[in-house]
């Protein structure tokens, strides 16, 4: 009862805070202290985005920008994982690729923009490669610590049990570093909607939501910029929770390889 | 009986030398064979000269930019910008991290405004920063700040909260005031966490700075001199910038990153071992 009371009184809490919160950002939009258009009120810019949305426009931004993200998350994995699991597997492999991304991993996404912009132009196909590059370490590196760790009695059982090559890999290592390559997956997508973001802005195609961000600077529109603001915040929200959590619980919860968290 | 003497012993020095040069050689050795898959495209004249450059037109590149002191003028301008940007990060985020901790309502307040604020990728907000505050410095350090504050946040929120009720209540008991029990039991119990979340607070900043001074229009900084270069076709100077870029990025990963994190083990283990 206690609990409850104390979880009531948090929720009360918090939705004043939003309150109180939105209305002072509302006062201060209203009292004309800063011009209009650089502090746009919330009622402007919920009109803007019900607006684009409505005739469409968000839906082409959002889906060019997705389009992006997910071809390039794609390839990604398509890299990282198959290299990953030879890494671990394999010790030649490892030795060869591991200074090499050691050595890249830690640059920056964004810096290699301008190169990639002489290079393939302005538009999707640098757009992609940026997403690719900025997802593809956190796969690699989470996969190839995830089939690292996987116990190896469990290898030796199975080896024991009469089990081949084959089954070894799909029956005990794959599920054995599931975790840790959905958790690798997370990252890399957690990267890649940073990296389109930030490479829609800075190679300026004419889709895009990144690209409308920067594209309403010029005009002054901050309504536009806000409301675009939501919608990546929205898209970002339902990939890490209704995308990423329901393939958590249909494997690895379910599987039983980690406990449920707490709460 | 001698020579096996002098047998057993002299292999040991050459062995572990043998052992050392086979490690560099083999960590140098994939960078021999992508270097000279690089010389041999750029050589071949598949692309033009000017867009992907040999290596040793970018390392003439990289030698005449750090003579004339221009690489170096753009590197202290990035990592200060870096730094004033993580400073600001971390006395905020900690100071907000540490309130939500240690009270109700400092939670209840605070912690919607973050969970909604911090998933929005930080680059985003960019435009808006630049409008209110203007192209330049201001903006670059206070987006940094802005977004490399929400790691420092939560992890300081979790340290606090998961510091053991028993530990406080000991400490109580033993008579120790507020104060007593704030330095000495919920800022060391929370150290690990507090330690983990300026580590990606660091690695966030680092991450986004180069992105933030393309944009931002700051005189300095490594991300100008890599997107400025672009206008040129200075191929072979945006390949120096992205090197400094990575060694910078490297010596963070190596000499504060893991430094940060052996800390953190050792900072566990003892915490395990009091259990």
């Amino acid at each position: 009862m206690n609990e409850q009371q104390q979880r009531r009184r948090s929720l009360i809490r918090a939705a004043l805070t939003l309150i109180v919160a939105a209305a002072c950002y509302e006062g201060v939009a209203y009292s004309g202290l800063f011009p209009r258009v650089l502090l746009p009120t919330i009622q402007t810019i919920a009109a803007t985005l019900y607006s684009m949305l409505a005739d469409g426009i968000m839906f082409e931004h959002a889906g060019a920008t997705l389009y992006r993200v997910l071809v390039g998350f794609a390839l990604a994995v398509g890299l990282g994982l198959p290299l990953g699991i030879l890494m671990a597997r394999f010790k030649p492999v490892e030795n060869f690729f591991l200074p090499l991304v050691s050595a890249l991993m830690p640059i920056p996404s964004f810096s290699l923009v301008p190169m990639f912009m002489l290079w393939f132009g302005i538009g999707n196909l640098t757009t992609i490669l940026v997403v690719f590059y900025a997802a593809t370490f956190p796969m690699l590196f989470n996969t190839w610590s995830g089939v690292r760790s996987v116990n190896p009695l469990w290898l030796r059982a199975a080896g024991a049990m009469g089990a081949d090559e084959r089954k070894l890999f799909w029956k005990v290592i794959v599920p054995g570093a599931f975790p840790f390559i959905i958790t690798g997956m997370r990252q890399a997508f957690l990267r890649s909607w940073i990296a389109v973001v930030g490479a829609e802005m800075i190679a300026a195609s004419d889709w895009g939501l990144g690209w409308v961000i920067f594209d309403a600077k010029e005009f002054l529109q901050a309504d536009i910029m806000m409301a675009s603001i939501v919608v990546i915040g929205v898209i970002g929200f339902v990939f890490e929770r209704v995308v990423f959590g329901s393939i958590e619980r249909a494997t690895v919860h379910r599987w039983g390889m980690v406990r449920m968290a707490k709460g | 009986m001698q020579e096996a003497v002098t047998l057993a012993a002299t292999p040991q020095p050459e062995s572990r030398f043998g052992e050392r040069l086979r490690v560099i050689a083999r960590n140098v050795f994939p960078f021999l064979v992508v270097g000279a898959i690089w010389e041999i495209v750029a050589r071949s004249g598949i692309f033009m000269r000017k867009l992907f450059p040999t290596l040793e037109d970018a390392a003439r590149a990289f030698y005449d930019l750090s003579v004339s002191g221009i690489l170096e003028h753009h590197t202290v301008e990035t990592l200060l910008r870096l730094l004033a940007g993580f400073g600001l990060a971390a006395i905020v985020g900690l100071t907000i991290g540490v309130l939500m901790g240690r009270s109700r309502r400092a939670e209840d307040i605070c912690l919607p405004l973050v969970s909604i604020l911090a998933p929005i990728p930080g680059l985003a907000y960019t435009p808006l920063f630049l409008l209110w505050f203007g192209p330049g410095e201001i903006s670059a350090v206070l987006l940094v700040a802005f977004v490399s504050m929400f790691p420092v946040i939560y992890n300081s929120w979790t340290g606090v909260k998961v510091v053991k009720e028993i530990w406080l209540r000991s400490a109580q008991a033993l008579g120790a005031d507020n104060r007593r029990i704030f330095r000495h039991v919920i800022l060391p119990g929370a150290l690990p966490y507090i330690l983990t979340g300026l580590r990606l607070g660091l690695a966030q900043a680092w991450r986004i700075l180069v992105a933030v001074e393309m944009l931002a229009a700051v005189p300095w900084g490594l991300g100008w001199l890599i997107f400025g270069a672009r206008e040129f076709l200075n191929t072979d100077a945006m390949m120096a910038g992205v090197f400094v870029i990575a060694v910078i990025g490297l010596c963070l990963e190596k000499y504060v990153f893991q430094k940060i994190e052996n800390y953190t083990v050792v900072r566990w283990g003892m915490v395990e071992a009091m259990e």
